[in-house]
């Protein structure tokens, strides 16, 4: 155990849908500050779920956490509302993107900045550095969101995200749907905010092949429980995450020590 | 009708008709509010619309200069829109659109059964000061009355416009009514602009309000127009103000213009039903109506 305090530090958390199913069973996480942290696990295995319980929206699914602690820099991030959260500094870009679509992509990014009362100043400057790291997205700006392909929405999504300032942008799902040189792109432009920035980065992903290339540790989750744990150069190296996809239903032979 | 075509008359049932169309598009854009923005009908719309109208008249009557009462009313109906976020909306958040309807089913209820406690159950008339004379333009004949209406309906709806495409809490409530989810995982606010568009619909609610009233007379049966905006609903689309106010102009154009030429062949007083029988056939057609939400998306 190290001495420092974790960024964000999920322990034991159980979750439910409408009073009654159970999609949470007991996950642990821990990401330190300024690392990547790739959540693996098949459909269904409770990655959604965790990343929405972190930021305090299962509420809005009629889901909710019912036992178990999320501190967020030293906030329980389930008694937080969520546009407190994101003025904290925790914001999450959704599973399936969901940018606005009937607005321009400018307006889409613009109103990442509303949340934090960003000031005029401030949400050029953002706009600037966001179409600095995304320049697709400066030349698509007066383009309707809904019109544009998913490559570039995942853009947009990530860039609104960026605009709230966060030090732990959360992200589901960033390659469903995208091409192969998409995702590249998508995951080194985060590797380089993580680099240059020292944002903090939670990101959960089925295609454990790219996550764990670019993250710095990893946990995977199955049937809504944390099984694994450890280094992503270490998971990389290990034949039981396959089985994990495979779903043969291999057990974790026990906890890797991170 | 026989023999030659009266144009001149078709025009003045046809203006008559889109002009008090108007009247009915007043009453749907505070619907198109709320709806676009919580995905709730608000059936209160219409109790809002009398609370409005009867405060402000009540104030009159008290001998309050109109200026004062006209400000004390859109206070009041402010205050009614932020107490409903709080008191109705909030606890309910999250829960099936049905619920929420069913909440407002009720609201009406408790919003008319106040407005009667405070104010009184008698009919007042209302005075706006508007001379209703008519004016006449090339041998057609238009209300003066009608045509303020139509001004006054025109103004709010450049206000809203301008509103929503150039203020921040424009792009906010924009960002709402086209994802929620999205809206509430960037940190906006929902509560307060829930709050903010119920405030707004109390304000269109107080302009339908004194309108109406100074047309029917203010009393209970005011409140029943929220009636008369759900065909416009159906024709227009429930999440559009630019389908609000065509809405208003067929359905009000079509119950004139179907009254006068074949009202006769149904023995007259077809104009109560016209506009619902219009409506059904629309829905059968177009169901989101003809400037609903189509979903913008590239395949």
């Amino acid at each position: 155990m190290s001495i420092t305090r974790p960024l964000l530090q999920v322990d034991g958390v159980e979750a439910v849908y409408n009073r009654s199913i159970v999609a949470l069973h007991g996950v642990d996480l821990r990401l330190e500050a300024g690392k990547i942290l790739a959540l693996l696990g098949a459909n269904g295995a409770g990655k959604s779920t965790t990343l929405k319980a972190v930021s305090n929206l299962l509420p809005a699914e009629r889901g909710q956490v019912t036992s178990g602690r999320i501190v967020f820099d030293g906030l329980d991030a389930v008694q937080t509302r969520t546009s407190d959260l994101v003025r904290s500094g925790l914001v999450q870009v959704l599973e399936g993107r969901h940018c606005f679509r009937s607005l321009s992509i400018e307006e889409n990014l613009i109103c990442g900045g509303l949340g934090r009362s960003s000031s005029r100043g401030e949400v050029n400057a953002d706009l600037e550095r966001i179409y600095g790291y995304f320049p697709r997205l400066r030349e698509k700006r007066k383009t309707h969101a809904g019109l544009t392909s998913g490559g570039e929405q995942q853009m947009t999504a990530i860039g609104r995200a960026l605009m709230s300032r966060p030090r732990l942008l959360v992200l589901d799902e960033p390659s469903m749907g995208l091409a192969p040189l998409v995702v590249e792109n998508i995951f080194s432009t985060l590797k380089r905010l993580n680099r240059e920035e020292g944002l903090s980065i939670l990101v959960a992903e089925q295609n454990s092949t790219v996550a764990l290339r670019y993250a710095d540790e990893a946990t995977v989750l199955e049937n809504g429980r944390a099984v694994l744990s450890g280094s992503a150069v270490e998971l990389r190296e290990r034949d039981d995450i396959k089985a994990f996809y495979l779903g043969q239903g291999a057990r974790a032979p026990g906890r890797a020590a991170a | 009708m026989d023999g030659g075509f009266d144009w001149s008359f078709f025009v003045e049932v046809l203006t008559g008709g889109l002009l008090s169309g108007v009247m009915y598009s007043l009453v749907a854009i505070g619907f198109v509010l709320i709806y676009k923005t919580s995905g709730v009908l608000n059936f209160a719309q219409g109790s809002m619309v009398l609370f409005a109208a009867l405060t402000f008249v009540s104030l009159l009557e008290k001998g309050m200069p109109f200026a004062v009462a006209l400000a004390l009313t859109l206070i009041a109906m402010i205050l009614l829109g932020l107490a409903i976020e709080r008191a109705v909306l909030r606890p309910l958040v999250n829960k099936a659109p049905i619920t929420l309807f069913m909440a407002t089913l009720g609201l009406a209820y408790v919003i008319e059964g106040s407005a009667q406690l405070i104010w009184g159950t008698q009919v007042h008339g209302l005075d706006l000061g508007i001379e209703d004379v008519p004016l006449e333009f090339s041998g057609v004949l238009v209300s003066t009355f009608d045509l303020f209406a139509a001004g006054v309906a025109a103004v709010m709806v450049i206000a809203l416009t301008l509103f929503f495409r150039y203020t921040r809490v424009g792009l906010a409530f924009r960002a709402v009514a086209d994802d929620q989810f999205a809206a509430l995982a960037v940190g906006l606010r929902l509560p307060h602009i829930w709050a903010t568009v119920w405030a707004a619909a109390g304000i269109v609610a107080l302009v339908a309000g004194l309108l109406w009233g100074a047309r029917l007379g203010v009393q209970f049966s005011l409140s029943l127009i929220v009636l008369k905006a759900l065909p416009v609903l159906v024709l227009g689309g429930f999440d559009s103000i630019a389908g609000a106010i065509v809405g208003g102009l067929i359905i009000g154009a079509t119950e004139k213009l179907g009254e006068v030429y074949i009202g006769d062949y149904f023995g007259g007083g077809i104009e109560s039903w016209l506009a619902y029988a219009v409506a059904l056939v629309f829905l059968l057609i177009k169901p989101s109506g003809l400037f609903g939400q189509k979903l913008v998306e590239r395949v």
